[in-house]
């Protein structure tokens, strides 16, 4: 049996690390991140993953400022760097000299992020966004003094409004130290005093070259800053960090000047206007109290003093009549009242009683005579009627005309020769007196014609 | 007066107009407010005036203090 060839640990470990590190110097791998630390140091360590294996890696510090989006766990990656032995525990990792989102672009997902961030510590609530001035007297800019955007910008003002005062904070707007540059030139206006609003802002670009807007710090600049700012970068469909956080966002670099700088003739006009409204306002203001005074004027109290004090004494006399009518209507009715009562109180006396009775009575008896005269009346002259066809009737009458009436003295009356002897005694009853004859003889014919 | 910028000028006269139009006012108080209106009017309209194109550029000098100085525009460079 030969001898064992037997390694120490740290010569394995050694000859693992040469093996690996020569064999893996630079490599690409791609993973799920997890177990995401920073530690205090600056540097960063976590575990890159797939369904299969695990790979520990760590991102110094100085490799760390580097990578443009925050690595955090879930997130799929593809890191650069080296294999390398740790021997002192045993371990593999990963140095990472580059850090990549995998799928989305790094910078897409870094502003991603931050947005993210920043919208939920509120810095984009409209209610942080203060209003523009409407007349501006003096604009700072911050941008290239050589950039297409100030071109744009003065040129935008000149035509509205040529006669305006602009500070320009120059400031690099792409590169490493633009966000800073212009950050600080936000700060410079702020400072300088007497500067309505800034605009901040540069012309088109790629992505990279708007970079800089997306700076957090500068972000923060534009959030912290008293005057308002208005954000200009690049064309209409560019929005960056700084967009979002300003007070308003402009499509363009023309576009935010227009936003500030009115039509010069805009406002001579709003000015001429408002004078006309103010001299008319006036003009109807004097109308108006010269009306009221005239209205005022006008009437009676003014005219006629004494008017007011004639109408009250015409309304007292007024008063006083009614007042007298309603107390003499009182007074009557009040008799009135009396005397029914009165009456009706003397006709259940006993006196009114007698009076009354005496009344009926001789109403009575005058009825009574007045009904027995009339009745007489009416029987005389009955009577009177009676009489006279009585009196045709009365065999006397006939006596007048020449007859008469015999009668015995018994006081029959002889209608025939029969009941007379001749020497009987008869009693001749003419028209006037009567003769007591004796009878001669009775006979039975006479010589009166014959009917 | 003169120190009131001419947007806060121009917002007061507009304030004095609508107050004045309503004719709610006291004959004094419409006296008086037209008067300063015509005070605006005038203040606003020689701004407007006297207003003058003035391009300044912000310079540190040594003390590191900021100050302006007039700007000359360069040659274009940038896209």
């Amino acid at each position: 049996m030969s001898e064992r060839a037997v390694l120490t640990v740290s010569r394995l470990s050694q000859q693992l690390a040469a093996v690996m590190e020569e064999r893996f110097p630079a490599v690409w791998v791609e993973g799920e991140v997890s177990n995401f630390k920073v530690y205090g140091s600056g540097h960063a360590y976590f575990t890159l993953k797939d369904e299969g294996a695990q790979l520990r890696c760590v991102l110094f510090r100085t490799r760390a400022r580097r990578v443009r989006f925050e690595p955090r766990d879930g997130l799929h990656v593809m890191a650069f760097g080296a294999v390398e032995v740790y021997a002192q525990r045993g371990e593999y990792q990963l140095v990472v000299e580059l850090l990549e989102p995998r799928g989305v672009g790094a910078l897409q997902l870094a502003f991603e992020q931050l947005k993210e961030r920043l919208q939920a510590e509120g810095l984009f609530s409209p209610t942080r966004k203060r209003p523009l001035p409407r007349f501006p007297r003096k604009i700072g800019i911050v941008t290239s003094p050589s950039g297409a955007a100030l071109r744009d910008m003065l040129r935008v003002i000149g035509r509205r409004f040529g006669e305006i005062h602009i500070v320009l904070a120059p400031a690099r707007v792409q590169g490493d130290g633009a966000a800073a540059e212009v950050a600080q030139g936000i700060r410079e206006l702020n400072a300088l005093g007497g500067v309505d609003v800034v605009i901040v802002g540069r012309g088109g670009g790629s992505l990279e070259d708007l970079w800089a807007f997306n700076d957090e710090m500068l972000a923060r600049t534009i959030a912290a800053s008293k005057i308002p700012v208005i954000s200009a970068v690049g064309h209409e469909v560019d929005f960056t960090i700084a967009d979002f956080v300003a007070d308003v966002r402009a499509a363009t670099p023309s576009n935010a000047a227009e936003l500030v700088v009115k039509e010069k003739r805009a406002v001579v006009e709003s000015l001429a206007d408002l004078s006309g409204r103010l001299r008319r306002g006036m003009v109807r203001a004097l109308v108006l109290h010269r009306d009221r005074l005239e209205r005022t004027r006008g009437r009676r109290v003014l005219t006629d003093p004494a008017r007011p004090l004639r109408d009250l004494a015409r309304r007292l006399d007024e008063a006083r009549a009614r007042l007298r009518r309603a107390a003499l209507a009182a007074v009557a009715r009040a008799e009135r009242r009396v005397a029914l009562a009165d009456r009706g109180l003397r006709g259940l006396s006993p006196v009114a009683r007698t009076l009354n009775g005496r009344r009926a009575l001789t109403d009575l008896q005058g009825r009574l005579e007045r009904g027995v005269h009339r009745r007489l009346d009416r029987s005389r002259h009955a009577l009177g009627g009676a009489a006279g066809r009585l009196d045709s009737l009365s065999p006397l009458a006939v006596l007048g005309r020449g007859y008469s009436l015999t009668r015995t003295p018994e006081g029959r009356i002889v209608r025939t020769w029969r009941e007379i002897a001749a020497g009987d005694a008869v009693r001749v009853l003419l028209h006037e007196g009567s003769l007591d004859c004796r009878v001669d003889a009775t006979r039975e014919h006479d010589d009166r014609p014959q009917v | 007066m003169t120190d009131l910028k001419f947007e806060d000028c121009l917002a007061r006269l507009e304030q004095i107009v609508s107050a004045l139009e309503t004719g709610n006012l006291p004959l004094e108080e419409s006296l008086k407010v037209f008067e300063e209106g015509i005070t605006l009017a005038r203040h606003c309209s020689r701004y407007l005036d006297d207003a003058e194109r003035r391009i300044e550029v912000l310079v540190k000098d040594d003390t590191g203090a900021v100050a302006t100085r007039p700007f000359v525009l360069e040659a274009e460079d940038e896209t």
